[in-house]
């Protein structure tokens, strides 16, 4: 299938996507809202694809909107905002959280608004030493979407998730690991070759088990402590069942390493 | 008898698996037909003590069969024999459990509102689209839901026909637990199997009681329920109950 905006591999039960507007710094419009929904509900129910990579081309990882979409004519009424977070952003962030496989980030450079946001909403964040992260949406009036506003205060707490989207500075990489938002940095060269790395690794683990494991960390979000433990027991009550249960404790005692097929 | 698969997984418990998975287990006439003959014929077999219903992980029931329906014009319609498919199945005096993954549209979801008790997956969206196909839910939608939810909810869903996720419906009383929906029909079975070790008179009295609420006025419902109250005293059940409390040991029932 050829895309315009995105480039779209499979290898190793491993989908790769990359944003593909470099010029735009990955910037979002129509296409490519279109196009990556498109990829992810595919992979959602693709038994063969055990990981998500996503990652962009060029400097930047992906500057949120294309404004270039989105002209104000001082004189004309005011646009409706809602209306593309309704149709394109709330669902991919959705598809990024519900995908029952894990999602890597490879954040290669600037991830600005709803870009930032789509990296964090990802399962495992790696960034490019050089790569910066910024909550733009106050420097023009607006507020964090795609999930920052949500996503910010459960990574950062809520003292620095006010100050980064109510200051809208550009914090690098590494603070962002301090902070605790990404899981790590690595060298800008290495950037690709670690996350296939992972995503790579990923893919030969119990795929259904770490999609319960997604499912009851981000359950974790809005449980209080009774309801988490009674998901860990009705999770694990699933897991028990999987067949790749069954292989891990034979590889076990068998003293062999597992062969996991991700059910 | 095709179109559900029965079974008895438990002691005292049956489980009726709607299993028209090509067509989302919509409720056509055959299928309707069986439920209600399904469980007539539970309701006389002594052994069975309570009855789960559930669909397919996917699917509990997408509506009802809309090529059947479209062949009634107003004439046909009257003479139409599902309001009396849908009383049979409100009439089973058993305990009913609807285990409910995935869609209950419509005629499946007026048949989770005949439930006496609703567990649902997490994955459950319930809806009356009946609306968008210029109808109303004609199986007791408007009213078991208005009586569950209230008017205002009733009346917005009813008149759009939006989905209704399981969380939703547990917050407004549609169901009384959501499971992850690949453990919903073991959940079920279990609750109906615990139901299904109490005494059956009682819980017989206890489902009329209940389900007469929307019935009667609250003295009138408080005299009935008194009526029951004096009437279970005769019952051999209720001494074995309170002796065996009494002797710290578990009760023995024999529905007597």
């Amino acid at each position: 299938m050829d895309y315009q905006t995105i480039i779209v591999e499979e290898k190793n039960a491993v989908g790769c996507l990359t944003f593909n507007r470099p010029k735009q710094l990955n910037s979002f419009n129509e296409t490519m809202h279109q196009e990556v929904s498109s990829v992810m509900k595919a992979w959602a129910k693709d038994s063969a694809i055990r990981a998500v990579v996503i990652s962009a081309e060029g400097r930047g990882f992906c500057a949120g909107q294309d404004l270039n979409d989105r002209v104000v004519d001082p004189n004309a009424d005011a646009p409706d905002l809602g209306l593309s977070i309704e149709k394109y952003y709330n669902p991919l962030i959705k598809l990024i959280t519900e995908m029952p496989k894990p999602v890597i980030c490879a954040v290669n450079g600037v991830a600005a608004g709803a870009g930032a946001n789509i990296a964090l909403a990802c399962d495992i964040v790696i960034a490019a030493q050089s790569a910066s992260f910024i909550q733009a949406f106050c420097r023009l009036g607006l507020v964090p979407d795609s999930g920052g506003t949500w996503f910010l205060p459960r990574l950062v707490g809520r003292a620095q998730a006010m100050g980064l989207a109510m200051l809208g500075d550009k914090i690098s990489a590494e603070r962002a690991v301090q902070l605790g938002m990404i899981w790590q940095t690595v060298e800008d060269d290495a950037l690709k070759a670690e996350a296939e790395k992972m995503a790579e690794h990923l893919a030969k683990q119990p795929t259904y088990g770490l999609s319960l494991i997604k499912k009851a960390i981000n359950a974790a979000a809005h449980n209080n402590l009774n309801d988490q433990l009674i998901l860990e027991r009705d999770l694990q009550r699933l897991a028990g069942r999987s067949s790749d249960y069954k292989e891990g404790v034979q590889a076990f005692m068998q003293k062999r390493a597992p062969e996991y097929k991700g059910c | 008898m095709e179109y559900i698969k029965s079974s008895s997984p438990r002691a005292g418990v049956a489980l009726l698996e709607l299993n028209r998975p090509e067509k989302r287990n919509a409720l056509n006439n055959a299928t309707l037909q069986e439920i209600a003959d399904r469980l007539q014929n539970l309701e006389a077999d002594a052994a069975v003590k309570a009855v789960v219903i559930a669909g397919n992980l996917q699917c509990f029931a997408a509506g009802a069969d809309l090529n059947e329906l479209a062949q009634l014009d107003v004439v046909s319609i009257q003479q139409d024999q599902r309001p009396q498919l849908w009383k049979r199945i409100d009439e089973f005096s058993k305990p009913l459990i609807m285990a409910v993954n995935g869609y209950a549209l419509g005629a499946g979801f007026e048949l989770a509102l005949h439930g006496d008790i609703v567990l649902t997956g997490d994955n459950a969206q319930f809806a009356l689209p009946e609306i968008g196909l210029g109808m109303l839910p004609g199986a007791g939608g408007t009213q078991r839901l208005a009586r569950l939810v209230g008017q205002q909810l009733a009346m917005r869903w009813a008149m759009t026909g939006e989905m209704i996720p399981a969380q939703t419906a547990m917050q407004h009383g549609i169901s009384s637990q959501i499971c992850p929906a690949g453990l919903t029909v073991q959940y079920a079975l279990e609750l109906a199997e615990k139901i299904a070790k109490q005494a059956p008179l009682a819980i017989r009295v206890i489902k009329q009681s209940l389900k007469s609420i929307h019935e009667v006025s609250l003295s009138q419902g408080l005299k009935q329920e008194r009526q029951h109250f004096v009437w279970l005293a005769a019952t051999q059940d209720r001494q074995e109950g309170i002796s065996a409390f009494l002797e710290k040991r578990k009760p023995e029932f024999r529905g007597v």
